[in-house]
């Protein structure tokens, strides 16, 4: 099957779908965009389903050539886009013809980029899933969890609309906010967290470290000790934020250990893991407690605003 | 169960977690296993995973279909509906093939002398008892048994090795398990299983299931290898 072609495959470039689901019990992770909202909107972009294939960029650097006529679209972090060496912008759909070359440079704010394609990148499903998970080495084009690399080619299906969709500037997310502000609902071990604990957990600043990845993210500031030991090994959800015995804070991510023992004192409101994925190493952040009521009614406005969202519709694309 | 028990938390905004005791045994598992597929079965579209372990359940929802109240409730329902008569023994019982030695089992010395027993003992200790699958994760098809013999108990090394090779069995406090996949991973290692723990092309995937009872039983190298062990697993020198 024809589609693009990756010429350069850029730092890390994934083949992600929603994610891998209901195979916890053997172990598998869930895999999926680590941002999900502009995962979800780059498919809206391409009038695809809310699940199809698309690529998770890590800072940039991707070259693809089309060998069929298509419509693409990019979302999440800011990056320069060219088409044919014409500068095109984010966030709005993209006219593609058969050898058009669509390069990418480097993000000049947030980290992940997401690429989509109409109809959706064609990979095989693991699992009921194309996700790419390295670790488990499962997923992605060659179902073995590798990333792009240079001669893949990303089966697509030509499409003959010409309708370019794009994402009002306003509606777009913040990105690179000096401090980012992540709720947090209190949940697992919380209760045996002393209150001076839970006081310096959420009035400290936090900064991402080096050693994040789509596993988790560890986080170094204050020091949180919980005095809890010899836990048994337990299911993990998705932002789960674990104490190890240093006291730093790790956010457990997309391609996180399905169990594990480390007493955790809850976890990231999903929304705002969105905002975590495009932080790089160095960047600040600080949590505050929200009740599951909050976060339920604030994830059920947000979804009732991206389903009533209207893009604006335009002829020709253009910067 | 204690009368503390079962409890549930709130893990996130989209998960719940279930408490079944403070203790592992092969009771609690049964009831795991049992409310596990009641909840299945109860939630339908509602549910997105569950990942069941030593005494708890988490149960993972759609929160734009359901909240926490309504789970929580299905969640006392799917406990109480028709819990299996614990006595009885659920699960099937496997045998897992294993080669022994100081070869294939760089840690089988020092915990012997650690433990004050002979190379031999260690060995014998480890077949002698009847494993229980407590849960599967970490890694795909990496199964957490329980519990080794407290003579061959060990801690868990004090640097992780980087490289794990397949199929490697391995001790930690008393816990012991098959490595499914070249991984790092800090426990001590005393042989190598050649049986293949985890393989997305087959169906089961994996060998073992939570529940399921495993025995070991001694091979030698050449029956490592006929089975179908790898050979770089032996060559390719743990350290």
């Amino acid at each position: 099957m024809s589609g693009l072609k990756v010429i350069q495959s850029g730092v890390h470039s994934l083949v992600q779908d929603a994610g891998r689901y209901g195979f916890h019990n053997i172990g598998l992770t869930t895999g999926g965009p680590l941002d999900h909202n502009s995962f979800r909107w780059a498919n809206r972009l391409c009038e695809n389903g809310d699940s199809a294939a698309c690529l998770e960029i890590l800072v940039g650097g991707l070259v693809l050539e089309s060998q069929i006529a298509t419509q693409i679209a990019i979302t999440g972090a800011e990056i320069p886009l060219k088409i044919n060496d014409r500068a095109v912008s984010g966030w709005r759909s993209h006219r593609v013809l058969a050898g058009d070359r669509i390069k990418l440079g480097y993000a000049t704010a947030g980290c992940r980029a997401y690429l989509s394609v109409a109809g959706g990148i064609k990979a095989p499903l693991v699992f009921g899933s194309a996700a790419t998970v390295v670790r488990e080495g499962l997923g992605g084009l060659h179902q073995n969890g590798k990333p792009l690399s240079r001669g893949d080619i990303l089966p697509c299906i030509p499409c003959t609309t010409d309708k370019n969709l794009s994402l009002p500037q306003h509606q777009r997310p913040t990105l690179d906010a000096a401090i980012t502000q992540i709720r947090v609902v209190l949940g697992y071990q919380h209760s045996s967290f002393t209150q001076s604990q839970t006081q310096c957990f959420f009035s400290s600043e936090y900064s991402v470290s080096e050693n994040s990845d789509r596993m988790g993210y560890r986080l170094s500031g204050a020091a949180v000790k919980p005095s809890l030991k010899g836990m048994l090994s337990e299911g993990i959800c998705l932002g789960a934020i674990q104490f190890p015995a240093d006291g730093q804070p790790i956010i457990l991510l997309c391609d996180r250990q399905t169990i594990g023992g480390y007493p955790k004192i809850g976890s990231v409101f999903s929304l705002d893991i969105a905002k975590l994925a495009q932080l790089m190493p160095g960047r600040k952040l600080r949590f505050e407690a929200i009740s599951i009521e909050q976060a339920h009614s604030a994830l059920k406005l947000h979804e009732q605003q991206f389903l009533s969202t209207p893009l604006d519709i335009d002829a020709q694309s253009q910067v | 169960m204690t009368p503390d028990y079962p409890r549930i938390e709130i893990a996130g905004e989209n998960s719940s977690i279930v408490y079944f005791s403070d203790r592992p045994c092969s009771t609690t598992s049964s009831i795991i296993s049992h409310t596990l597929s009641n909840l299945k079965t109860a939630l339908a579209d509602q549910l997105i995973d569950l990942a069941p372990s030593y005494t708890s359940l988490l149960v993972i929802y759609n929160p734009l279909l359901t909240d926490q109240q309504q789970i929580h409730k299905a969640i006392r329902h799917a406990i109480d509906d028709g819990q299996p008569d614990t006595k009885i023994q659920t699960g099937r019982r496997i045998q897992l093939p294993v080669y022994y030695s100081v070869e294939s089992g760089p840690d089988l010395q020092s915990l012997a002398q650690n433990a004050g027993l002979s190379i031999d003992k260690v060995i014998a200790l480890h077949q002698q008892t009847e494993y229980l699958v407590y849960a599967i994760g970490f890694a795909p098809g990496f199964a957490y048994l329980g519990e080794v013999d407290p003579r061959i108990a060990a801690p868990r090394l004090a640097t992780p090795r980087q490289k794990v090779p397949t199929g490697a069995v391995a001790i930690a406090d008393r816990q012991t398990a098959v490595y499914p996949a070249q991984s790092p991973g800090g426990w001590n290692l005393i042989g190598l299983c050649p049986t293949v723990m985890f393989d997305p092309t087959q169906q089961p995937t994996t060998p073992v299931r939570v529940g399921d009872r495993v025995c070991f039983s001694a091979i030698d190298r050449e029956q490592f290898l006929q089975l179908g062990g790898s050979a770089t697993a032996l060559v390719d020198k743990v350290r």
